[in-house]
């Protein structure tokens, strides 16, 4: 079976700023991929060219079988249109670090939201839909709030929530944890790791070590716009190869970590 | 400010003075005279005959002028809205074609007086005697008089509201820009388009920030509106220089025109401040409460 995410040599610049210098990285179905590494390493950009939100500008990025940005026609790759972009997403789930909830909605609305605006689901089954993964995130009680009415773990939930209402092929986190209080940290990843048993493919980039340990099928270390490192996440974290591996995993876990 | 007695060291109860605000006081005498004696001025004036201005606030032409000034300030700040909206979208668009006639627009519109662009629209019949819209190289379609489209009261609609949308434009930009980015990007990764993205997700956003300033607008139109008597558009400050054109009272009538105006402005400050209220916080819904949420699920009392 082909892989669900192919990079090869993937690079990517914000103007002259390189942020992807060749990645090389592979997702297979059903597979958690945890992405680690330091802050400007290109983890979360990465991430961001999967489902297209950011441009891939050389090397080849192979997502859901299409080569993301770029269609094969009459001998020649033509650039997508919104159209083709779009219809694309509709297959990749995305969190974001700031949750992006829209805020004019309720939380139901909000999960109700992309199947009745992309798929054009009748909105009575959209509806009862988002009920039950708002049930299944621990939300039903909280349906009828806004967003700002919400804790940010409970964001968080309603943000998986609404992903999950396209019936996605591949899940993609950014940084999932990073903007919550620490108290609300774990029933983001209670959540997350319930999505991985279920055999969800998704690609999570976290600060989260312990997460990426127990719950992750493949770790992998960014650094400088490349990959530096991958492997089982209990051998890369026993035993990094790499010295920048080493360096980074001590000063997340801090002395004695 | 304190009423109560403080007790002493020795347990007794002191009353508390009260604070005399010297200044307040001084600057309420020195605007009572100066305003008391300026109304007095023009109450007593032998020359103003306070028995016509009570004549003529209810004199017909009046009456149908203020129904005409509130007409004309209702059309031209919705198509000024409208059309503000859609200036204002196609100002955004990555498309440099529409963005560059948005800009076009909004330079035009502002950079000229609305007194020159209302009498434009009045005089149209110059170039264009004849409107007509048909299918090209063909016969068939509709011809109308210009002088018979283009009356008072549609060159003063059109010259106010093609005006507004552009001043109007610009606030919408501002609405839509102050919405997160996040927003977007989440509209764009549950495969939404563009113009879907702007629709269900953007703009009603930006009406929150959009929505007060438009009862400025319209305060605001309400007074424009008297430009309208330089194309004899029939509302109240036209009826009124009609008026006094004919007997001369010019000072009565512009009292008789300048009440109007002030109700009508203190209406809609009241009605903006509602307006405000109802937009301006966050915490508010567009929709009634809990929306289609509150009509699914039993109430949970909070």
């Amino acid at each position: 079976m082909s892989p669900v995410v192919r990079a090869t040599g993937v690079r990517m610049a914000y103007g002259d700023v390189q942020v992807l210098n060749g990645v090389d990285f592979e997702v297979a179905a059903g597979e958690v991929s945890c992405v680690i590494g330091p802050s400007g390493s290109g983890k979360s950009t990465f991430l961001r060219c999967v489902n297209g939100l950011e441009p891939v500008l050389g090397g080849s990025l192979r997502v859901l079988g299409e080569e993301v940005g770029h269609s094969l026609r009459g001998g020649r790759y033509q650039p997508w249109s919104p159209k083709e972009y779009a219809a694309f997403r509709k297959n990749i789930g995305m969190v974001f670090q700031r949750f992006n909830l829209f805020a004019h909605h309720s939380a139901m609305e909000n999960v109700a939201c992309g199947p009745v605006h992309v798929l054009g689901t009748p909105k009575d089954e959209a509806n009862t839909r988002a009920m039950e993964l708002l049930d299944r995130v621990g939300l039903a009680d909280h349906a009828h709030k806004r967003p700002h009415q919400l804790s940010g773990g409970q964001q968080q939930r309603v943000a998986i929530a609404r992903a999950l209402a396209m019936n996605p092929a591949l899940m993609l986190f950014d940084e999932p944890t990073s903007a919550l209080d620490p108290e609300l940290v774990d029933e983001v990843l209670e959540v997350m790791r319930d999505l991985a048993a279920d055999g969800m493919t998704m690609v999570v980039v976290t600060h989260e070590i312990a997460f990426a340990r127990e719950v992750g099928d493949r770790l992998t270390f960014f650094a400088d716009g490349v990959v530096v490192e991958q492997g089982h996440p209990a051998e890369l974290l026993a035993n990094p190869a790499n010295e920048r591996t080493r360096a980074f995993l001590s000063s997340v876990r801090g002395p004695g970590g | 400010m304190r009423t109560e007695p403080i007790a002493d060291p020795s347990g007794a109860l002191v009353p508390v003075a009260r604070t005399r605000h010297w200044g307040r006081v001084l600057s309420a005498v020195a605007a009572l005279a100066i305003f008391g004696w300026l109304v007095f001025l023009i109450v007593v004036n032998p020359r103003l005959d306070w028995g016509a201005v009570a004549t003529y606030l209810f004199n017909e032409r009046i009456l149908a002028g203020v129904w005409v000034t509130i007409e004309l300030s209702v059309l031209a700040t919705v198509l000024g809205l409208v059309l503000g909206v859609l200036v204002a979208v196609m100002r955004l668009a990555h498309n440099p074609v529409l963005s560059g006639l948005a800009t076009f627009y909004i330079w035009f519109f502002r950079g000229t007086p609305v007194l020159v662009q209302l009498i434009f629209w009045y005089n149209l019949a110059f170039l264009f005697p004849a409107l007509v819209i048909k299918i090209p190289f063909t016969s068939i379609g509709l011809m109308w008089d210009t002088n018979q489209v283009m009356t008072g009261f549609t060159a003063a609609m059109l010259g106010l509201g093609l005006n507004l949308a552009a001043y109007f434009a610009e606030t919408v930009r501002a609405g839509i820009q102050a919405v997160d980015h996040g927003q977007t990007e989440a509209a764009y990764a549950l495969g939404m388009t563009p113009a879907k993205r702007m629709r269900v997700i953007v703009l009603p956003q930006a009406l929150r920030i959009i929505i007060p300033p438009t009862g400025n607008e319209f305060i605001s139109m309400l007074k424009t509106t008297s430009l309208v008597y330089v194309v004899a558009g029939h509302d109240l400050m036209t009826n009124a220089s009609q008026i006094y054109k004919s007997n001369n009272m010019i000072m009565e009538l512009l009292i008789v025109a300048s009440l109007w105006y002030l109700l009508l402005t203190t209406v809609a400050t009241f009605l903006q401040g509602r307006l405000e209220r109802r937009f301006g916080s966050d915490a508010v819904r567009l929709v009634r409460r809990g929306g289609v949420a509150a009509k699914v699920l039993p109430k949970v009392p909070a």
